[in-house]
């Protein structure tokens, strides 16, 4: 096995495990990511002839462990280095024990290493930068070209979050049941935000980025840690849903498809069945979470083979669900989209104008209420709505999509139709 | 005689394949799969997804337990299969229960949804 290509694969999945188990002797995250630098350059050197360890992240964390230690004493003076002979030979009989020792510690390994890339100073950016850099292993230049920023700017980016992690001090002490619960529901919600970014309406410029396939592997990660967490099941299916439908939400053009004009044939299936079971296995434990609901929401639009088969009551009543367990304007803006689906543009409208003190500023308020009251028929109304919409939208693709809109609310007008507040 | 080949790898490796080297791979796999079909001699053909889809139905000491997650004792040998219509995880668990409970042994049902299935051509 000699493949290049393979020690890259084994490299990336042995990553998170093995920098956490360097994290948790190091200390530190700078000597902890140089000592598996320095472990994955001696695996490309040797894996090549020697093929393969049995077990790569234990190798990686043995090798990586003995590179760690001699940058220490190197930087302490007080002792030369050991002869590299030395080293590789015990590597093969160490590498078993590292691998006994790192089993008990490994998920607790893993999960303080995400977690110290959602600290709560950072800001959202940061935790997701830290994290592709840390834990997923992309080049700063992969990560800086999808967050349309120089490279140099996203190393500044990734060593000022170092900086704020180290200052704040990481918990290395095993967590107990009530901290780790805690940790779990940080991490999951910044793998949501590493999905986000690669899942933004800012799409066609960032389609290539491997923000959402990443996201998805380290929720499932995560998911193989704590096979029994509904939330997991929950935050695994909905990236799972949303990622399936990725061929279908832009055209040739690079122009926004909306959800109800997707073609679904390009929705991938195997994602979809993968998800629907993961929901399945989250429901029986009959304990309902925001990321559980949302998954929920996702597969009524994916189990509708047309738009006209989705079941918006039920989507409305999971979104009052959620409302309830996260109450939030955003969720509320979402669910008028169920409302006015369901009872009409008015009810929706209803919903949606005591929203306008908070969300203001947010681009799908406006959007959807220059719908909404394109469909009453208030046109001037409407076009106001659309002219603050595209003031906000943050890529091109958003700002086409409105013109869309108020191009046909143009001809509409312009065809004679009466404005007027009837539906 | 009829022979099962099972196929074991890294799963987080296998999940980290891009969709192209994944494609690649099961284009591969196709083809050799291909000329065995077309030889009367293959069977059913199926890809698991992965195990965080699984789950896993044990005996208890009235009923059977269901829990998250895939098989994961050394100890017990890989002995048998069914495949299984469900139209829910749950009429797949309840076939597992099923089956537990006509089994006089310990015996532990590993539920795996499938994320490829080729029928094959009949060869019993």
């Amino acid at each position: 096995m000699t493949d290049p290509g393979w020690i890259d694969l084994a490299l990336t999945s042995a990553r998170p495990q093995a920098m956490g188990a360097l994290l948790r002797y190091f200390r530190d995250l700078d000597l902890a990511q140089e000592a598996f630098q320095e472990a994955c350059l001696r695996a490309l050197k040797t894996w090549p002839e020697k093929g393969p360890p049995r077990d790569p992240a234990a190798w990686l964390i043995f090798v990586g462990r003995n590179s760690g230690i001699d940058q220490v004493r190197k930087r302490a003076k007080t002792q030369p280095l050991p002869p590299e002979e030395m080293l590789s030979d015990l590597e093969d009989r160490e590498a078993d024990m590292a691998d006994r020792l790192d089993g008990a510690h490994y998920r607790d390994d893993i999960l303080r290493l995400l977690f110290v890339c959602c600290h709560p100073e950072l800001p959202a950016t940061q935790q997701i930068a830290l994290a592709l850099r840390i834990v997923s292993g992309l080049s700063v230049r992969q990560i800086a070209r999808a967050f349309l920023v120089s490279e140099a700017a996203m190393e500044q980016r990734i060593t000022r979050a170092k900086a704020r992690i180290g200052a704040a001090g990481v918990a290395f002490e095993t967590p107990d049941a009530m901290a780790r619960a805690e940790r779990l529901g940080r991490v999951a919600a910044m793998i949501y935000l590493v999905f986000n970014e690669g899942y933004s309406a800012g799409a066609p410029e960032k389609l290539d980025t491997p923000f959402c396939a990443e996201a998805i592997r380290l929720a499932r990660l995560l998911l193989v840690l704590f096979p029994a967490e509904p939330e997991i099941m929950g935050l695994t299916a909905l990236l799972l849903l949303q990622h399936a439908r990725r061929k279908a939400r832009f055209d040739g053009d690079g122009q926004i498809v909306l959800l109800e004009d997707q073609d679904r044939a390009l929705w991938d299936r195997g994602m979809i069945d993968e998800a629907l079971v993961l929901i399945d296995k989250a429901l029986r434990h009959r304990a309902p979470g925001p990321f559980q609901i949302q998954a929920a929401i996702a597969a009524l639009h994916a189990r509708a083979l047309t738009a006209a088969q989705t079941d918006w009551l039920e989507i409305d009543l999971l979104y009052q669900t959620l409302e309830r367990l996260q109450p939030s304007p955003v969720v509320t803006l979402n669910r008028a989209v169920a409302v006015s689906k369901r009872a009409g543009p008015e009810a929706a409208l209803a919903l949606v104008e005591p929203l306008a003190d908070t969300l203001s500023g947010y681009f799908y308020f406006h959007g959807l209420r220059g719908g909404l009251l394109k469909q009453l028929g208030r046109y001037a109304e409407a076009r106001d709505a659309f002219g603050k919409a595209i003031a906000l939208a943050t890529s091109t693709a958003e700002a086409a999509h409105i013109r869309q809109h108020l191009d046909s609310l143009q001809r509409e007008m312009a065809a004679g139709a009466v404005p007027s507040s009837a539906p | 005689m009829l022979y099962a080949v099972l196929c074991y790898d890294s799963e987080s490796e296998v999940c980290a394949w891009s969709k192209e080297q994944d494609d690649k791979v099961m284009a591969d796999l196709g083809a050799v799969n291909q000329r065995y079909a077309e030889a009367g001699k293959l069977g059913p053909v199926a890809r698991l997804m992965p195990t965080t889809a699984a789950v896993t139905v044990r005996k208890g000491a009235t009923d059977a337990i269901v829990m998250d997650g895939p098989f994961a004792e050394t100890k017990e040998q890989f002995l048998g299969f069914f495949v299984v219509q469900a139209e829910t995880l749950e009429e797949a668990i309840t076939f597992a229960r099923e089956l537990s409970a006509a089994n006089p042994a310990h015996g532990t049902y590993e539920i795996r949804p499938l994320q490829y299935f080729m029928p094959g051509v009949p060869i019993a």
